[in-house]
């Protein structure tokens, strides 16, 4: 899936976005290697929502470079075609659409066909079938399958909506707070579950939780005011004295 | 869940669809015997008049219906409806002003009467063609269809939804409601369009005609029924719900949310307009009153108190709200109509958030787990859902 000829799976340079002039983004640098695992820490407005928004082309950054694969200017694409190019967002809030079963929840993210004629006409064939099957397995909802995803419990959800990402087959996903509300045991099978993940993807996970950073063992970045402040192994982070005053500290 | 076809689905899954066309079958067959083949004088005969009412009730179902395709399923509240409605009705009225011929006050064989009387010297341009039936059918759908795919590209490409995409429907509504009322438009102003004689040379007044029109509006709402069956059972119908309950996720999975919006708002505006030009002909007359903005939100209601989001509680609803309208406003309480409509749609929003449709459910759910929880003494095979 990784092609090796791609440098960076992602590419952010001197990214700026101000709301009413206030700074979400300032100056922010960052770059993904194909087959990543990168982990994102920072203050509650430190903008890391917005940095999600202007990857996804949910909002578009007053100036810098956004670039997917090297080439793609991802400024001057649309939500849309931007997931159809293959990146994935996981929201801080589970968004599993809740009216649908689990399983239609994963027909609805397969990969493929977007546009209302070919939806309007779609059967699962065989083989797509057999990859939502296997995703069941990844994620744990089997024996759920048929259940409305309303009914589920929220660890659940978050797996669901994991599980929905990688049945898109992006390249990256961007994963915004998985453990936000788990029990313990349900944040170390998710922290497992992102990382088995990530033998194949580039991912993101933006997080607080710090076990969780640990348990993801992975270079993490700090983000502060809009900006990177350090980046590294979680020990060479967490003994950074600016790190340490404006968010570990706390 | 739902990759058979959609008829063998229709009638083997889906208790109510079957129901709903059990009902259509019997009205569809019974109805023309009792009205043209039992004498007037039996206490069994239908009257005309009675057959005209349902037939009016039906494509009040049918505009109902198509609301629910978009309210109830993709969360597009129109308030203004009624105008893809009247404009199918206003393109019917043309045809049947031309059929009148010179059969008019004035006997004037080209124009119809009320140009005539405004001293127009021709036929103004727009109204060529319309003395054909296929070109004025065609009309028919063109109109509100096109009126629905100008308005929905720029609302839903320009993101606007909720209460503002509601405003600006009941804006849009109002706006052909004043330009109607206008005499120098063409359309007849405020009298709008009536005294039509004959539909295809059948007399409109003939009880062979009326209770034809009956039994094509019947046809019609059953196959509008069965399209709006077919796209909401199918993915397509999943991604509307999923717009519905979280649109922007939907955008993030890489659905272009406003093609899907813009192709279920023009289906939902055909339907609409189908049902304005069945409904001309058997009330016999349209008029600018058919714009106005109450009207729209009297199919909100419909929608609401048979149950949103069920397809069947739409049309259950329509004829139930229209045949309590029919009752009430007949009577003593005919000054009340409208505290008891308010009154209606009040007590549902909050006892009732599921309509009419969502007392049955209910019941019938709670019927199926004591089923359930007898057979849990016995243990079953796990059952592979979703496939």
């Amino acid at each position: 899936m990784v092609e090796t000829k791609v440098q960076s799976i992602l590419y952010l340079n001197g990214v700026t976005k101000s709301f009413d002039g206030f700074k979400a983004i300032n100056n922010l640098s960052l770059d993904i290697r194909p087959g990543e695992l990168r982990a994102i820490i920072g203050p509650n407005g430190a903008g890391k929502s917005t940095m999600m928004d202007i990857i996804t082309g949910k909002t578009k950054p007053d100036e810098g470079e956004v670039k997917f694969r090297d080439v793609i200017d991802l400024t001057k694409h649309d939500e849309a075609e931007i997931a159809n190019m293959g990146i994935g967002r996981k929201f801080q809030k589970p968004t599993v659409i809740e009216s649908l079963s689990v399983w239609e929840n994963l027909e609805l993210a397969l990969a493929g066909h977007r546009n209302v004629f070919q939806t309007l006409f779609f059967k699962l064939d065989k083989a797509q079938i057999e990859r939502i099957e296997e995703i069941l397995l990844l994620i744990g909802l089997q024996e759920r399958r048929a259940e409305q995803a309303r009914n589920l419990s929220h660890g659940q959800k978050q797996w669901l909506e994991i599980g929905m990402l990688i049945i898109q087959d992006p390249e990256l996903l961007l994963v915004d707070e998985p453990a936000a509300g788990m029990t313990d045991y349900e944040t170390m099978e998710t922290a497992k579950l992102l990382k088995s993940i990530s033998e194949n993807h580039s991912v993101i996970v933006v997080e607080h939780d710090m076990d969780f950073i640990r348990a993801l063992d992975t270079k993490v970045t700090v983000l502060h005011e809009g900006s990177v402040l350090a980046e590294g192994t979680l020990d060479v982070v967490s003994s950074n004295p600016r790190v340490i005053e404006v968010y570990l500290g706390r | 869940m739902s990759r058979k076809p959609i008829l063998q689905l229709l009638l083997t899954n889906d208790k109510a669809s079957r129901w709903l066309f059990i009902v259509m079958g019997v009205l569809g067959v019974l109805v023309p015997i009792l009205n043209l083949a039992v004498p007037a004088d039996s206490a069994f005969h239908v009257p005309t008049y009675m057959v005209t009412l349902i037939g009016k009730y039906l494509c009040f179902a049918m505009l109902a219906l198509a609301l629910d395709l978009i309210w109830g399923y993709c969360g597009i509240l129109s308030l203004g409806h009624g105008a893809f409605f009247a404009l199918g009705g206003y393109a019917m009225g043309m045809y049947l002003m031309r059929q009148i011929g010179d059969r008019g006050v004035y006997g004037n064989p080209v124009l119809p009467d009320f140009m005539v009387f405004l001293n127009w010297q021709e036929l103004p341009w727009y109204w060529y063609g319309f003395d054909n039936f296929g070109f004025a059918l065609l009309m028919v759908f063109l109109a509100p269809g096109l009126l629905a795919f100008l308005f929905g590209w720029l609302a839903f490409r320009s993101r606007v939804t909720g209460v503002y995409l509601s405003i600006i429907t009941q804006a849009l509504t109002y706006a052909l409601m004043l330009a109607f009322f206008r005499n120098d438009m063409g359309f007849g102003g405020n009298n709008g369009l009536t005294d039509f004689k004959d539909i295809l040379g059948f007399d409109l007044q003939a009880d062979s005609t009326r209770v034809s029109l009956f039994v094509i509006t019947l046809l019609c709402l059953a196959g509008a029924y069965i399209l709006c069956q077919y796209i909401t059972r199918s993915k397509a119908g999943r991604v509307l719900i999923s717009i519905r309950d979280a649109e922007s996720r939907t955008r993030f999975i890489g659905y272009k949310v406003e093609h899907y919006k813009l192709f279920v708002f023009v289906v939902s505006s055909l339907i609409a307009g189908l049902a304005g030009a069945l409904y001309v002909p058997q009330i016999g007359i349209i008029n600018p009153s058919e714009f106005n903005p109450l009207n729209s939100i009297e199919i909100v209601i419909w929608v609401a108190i048979g149950g949103r989001g069920t397809l069947y509680g739409a049309i259950i609803g329509a004829i139930l709200v229209n045949y309590a309208k029919t009752t009430f406003t007949s009577g003593v309480f005919a000054e009340y109509w409208l505290f008891i409509l308010g009154a209606l749609f009040v007590i549902t929003t909050i006892y009732l958030p599921r309509g009419v449709v969502g007392i049955l459910d209910g019941y019938r759910q709670k019927v199926a787990r004591k089923k359930a929880d007898q057979a849990a003494a016995t243990p079953v095979p796990q059952t592979a859902g979703g496939k």
